[in-house]
């Protein structure tokens, strides 16, 4: 469904200038019974750059995090890893039962075992070095978000994928949580792939949004992808222009001509 | 003075329990209690299968059982209908099938209360060598694969990502329920086996900190309800299979009043 493409995706050559090339996904497909879930899917991820899934619930966001992740194969399409990549993952739907008792110490050192220095030493670094010893069913939803970031920081990933990093978090929460989020991009120059259906905060904390409606709508920086006719038909023009000022004030991002310029340019 | 019969009622009833009690630490965590009963509804069917067969009754319900297992996973990985609707149908299908088969066969339809609430104290040597061979083999299994098990069990996808082997993990974790269901449907019947499961999985619960601590301590209230679920049954002339059960019960409830860990203010 190639008219579905408003914006292209960018081309390798394009970004030759940009990092090391982490994940690419090419052209993928994936059909549940008669429906397109994915509908001819290009995806990618840079070394340093916070890429932004967007979309509606249901819009296949997550389904696209999973092909992405091996846990579910396309029906077509390929999905290309740089050599011995790690990725650390955390997941939308970490709810643990009060039927397992589970320390956060614990649930840290599930894939593998790590001394507890260095636990505490993943945990600092997420802010939540005072939950080590808690069990993961007392601990607030803000915290779960930040301990599951530390599991995912222990794999010393080279990609992290986030599903909806903080879904049920306050909003007044939020923020630090995307700002830990760049920090952590800052200080390891990982890549980071974030999925969000929440449209505010994340548009700030991002370098490039590919919205996403089981094809890619549209992709490019924040800026650009507001503004864009597509986006806007998808969540609405008030709350693109909305988001659009937000970002405005909050970057001073003055660069009106649609231009595409290299995310890295203005990261800080 | 102890009989014979009885002390390889208490050493079969131990085996069993002492085994069930981590497996099902697993099927709370996992919410798996209705593939227990999936399991064990299909006991019947297993008898008629050994009598065809000519095998002995616990054989014939293992293989059932392990049959049943692996039916539920190809049903499961297809997605066309939810798990515990899966279950339920295999559950009941088996049993009413079950229940037809032994109907039809004369030499069965007298032993039907002893598959249906157990038969412990006529457990026998070769009895004793099914239950402890099949312990034996299911925690050494357990024991190995506990750590990506329990991995899985706290988020599937996120231990695939990590490289644990989770559909392996979970078609074995079903195979070792299958096996201990069939050795053990001699101590409760196949009403009552998933309770060995379930009820001291839960009691020890509130008991514990650790994953570790609540399957040892699974394990031990199991034990306790057979030994004392047994001498009940000597002494108060009670039915012994339902006696475990009741025992077990009585401890889940006692614990109910335990404070247990309190939950911690958080921000």
């Amino acid at each position: 469904m190639a008219s579905g493409q408003h914006t292209a995706p960018p081309k390798s050559d394009e970004r030759s200038d940009a990092g090391e090339r982490l994940i690419e996904a090419r052209d993928l497909c994936l059909r549940y019974a008669a429906r397109h879930v994915l509908d001819h899917v290009d995806m990618d991820v840079t070394r340093g750059e916070i890429v932004t899934l967007v979309g509606l619930n249901g819009c296949g966001k997550s389904t696209l995090a999973r092909v992405l992740l091996g846990l579910v194969a396309p029906d077509s399409g390929t999905v290309w890893r740089a050599p011995d990549l790690r990725v650390g993952y955390t997941p939308q739907d970490l709810a643990i039962d009060r039927t397992l008792p589970l320390t956060v110490a614990r649930f840290l050192t599930l894939g593998r075992s790590v001394p507890r220095d260095r636990l505490i030493e993943a945990l600092g670094e997420v802010g939540a070095e005072g939950v080590i010893d808690n069990q993961l069913w007392e601990i607030s939803g803000g915290e779960l978000h930040r301990v599951a970031l530390a599991r995912a920081l222990l794999r010393e990933p080279d990609l992290l994928v986030l599903d909806e990093p903080v879904a049920g978090v306050d909003v007044s929460r939020q923020a630090d949580l995307y700002d830990l989020i760049a920090r952590i991009r800052d200080r390891r120059g990982c890549g980071v792939l974030l999925i969000s259906h929440d449209l505010n905060l994340v548009m700030a904390a991002t370098d490039r949004v590919v919205c996403l409606n089981h094809h890619v709508c549209c992709t490019g920086r924040p800026m650009e992808v507001v503004r864009d006719p597509q986006f806007q038909a998808l969540f609405g023009a008030s709350i693109a222009q909305s988001l659009a000022v937000y970002r405005h004030d909050h970057d001073h991002d003055h660069d009106d001509s649609g231009r595409v310029v290299s995310a890295e340019e203005e990261t800080p | 003075m102890i009989d014979d019969f009885f002390l390889r009622a208490i050493l079969g009833g131990l085996g069993v329990a002492l085994i069930a009690g981590p497996l099902g630490c697993f099927m709370v965590w996992r919410r798996m209690a209705y593939f227990g009963a999936a399991l064990s509804h299909s006991a019947l069917l297993g008898v008629a299968l050994g009598l065809a067969l000519g095998l002995s009754p616990t054989v014939g319900i293992t293989l059932m059982c392990l049959g049943v297992a692996l039916l539920i996973a190809a049903l499961e990985r297809q997605r066309r209908l939810p798990s515990d609707t899966i279950m339920g149908i295999v559950a009941h299908g088996a049993l009413a099938f079950g229940l037809l088969a032994v109907g039809m066969m004369e030499s069965l339809r007298a032993d039907l209360i002893g598959f249906l609430f157990g038969d412990i104290l006529a457990i026998g040597e070769m009895d004793l060598v099914l239950i402890y061979g099949a312990a034996i083999a299911v925690g050494v299994v357990l024991l190995a694969m506990w750590r990506p098990l329990l991995s899985a069990t706290v988020h599937e996808s996120l231990a695939a990502v990590e490289g644990a082997p989770v559909g392996r993990v979970r078609l074995l974790y079903m195979l070792l329920i299958a096996l201990v269901v069939g050795v053990g449907m001699k101590v409760v019947g196949l009403l009552l086996i998933v309770s060995l499961f379930l009820i001291p999985a839960a009691a020890a619960r509130r008991l514990s900190a650790t994953p570790e601590q609540m399957a040892w301590g699974a394990a031990a209230i199991g034990a306790v309800s057979v030994v004392l679920g047994l001498l009940a049954s000597l002494y108060l002339d009670t039915p012994s299979g339902p006696s475990i059960v009741v025992v077990a019960t009585i401890i889940f409830a006692a614990t109910l009043a335990w404070p247990g860990r309190s939950a911690r203010r958080s921000a």
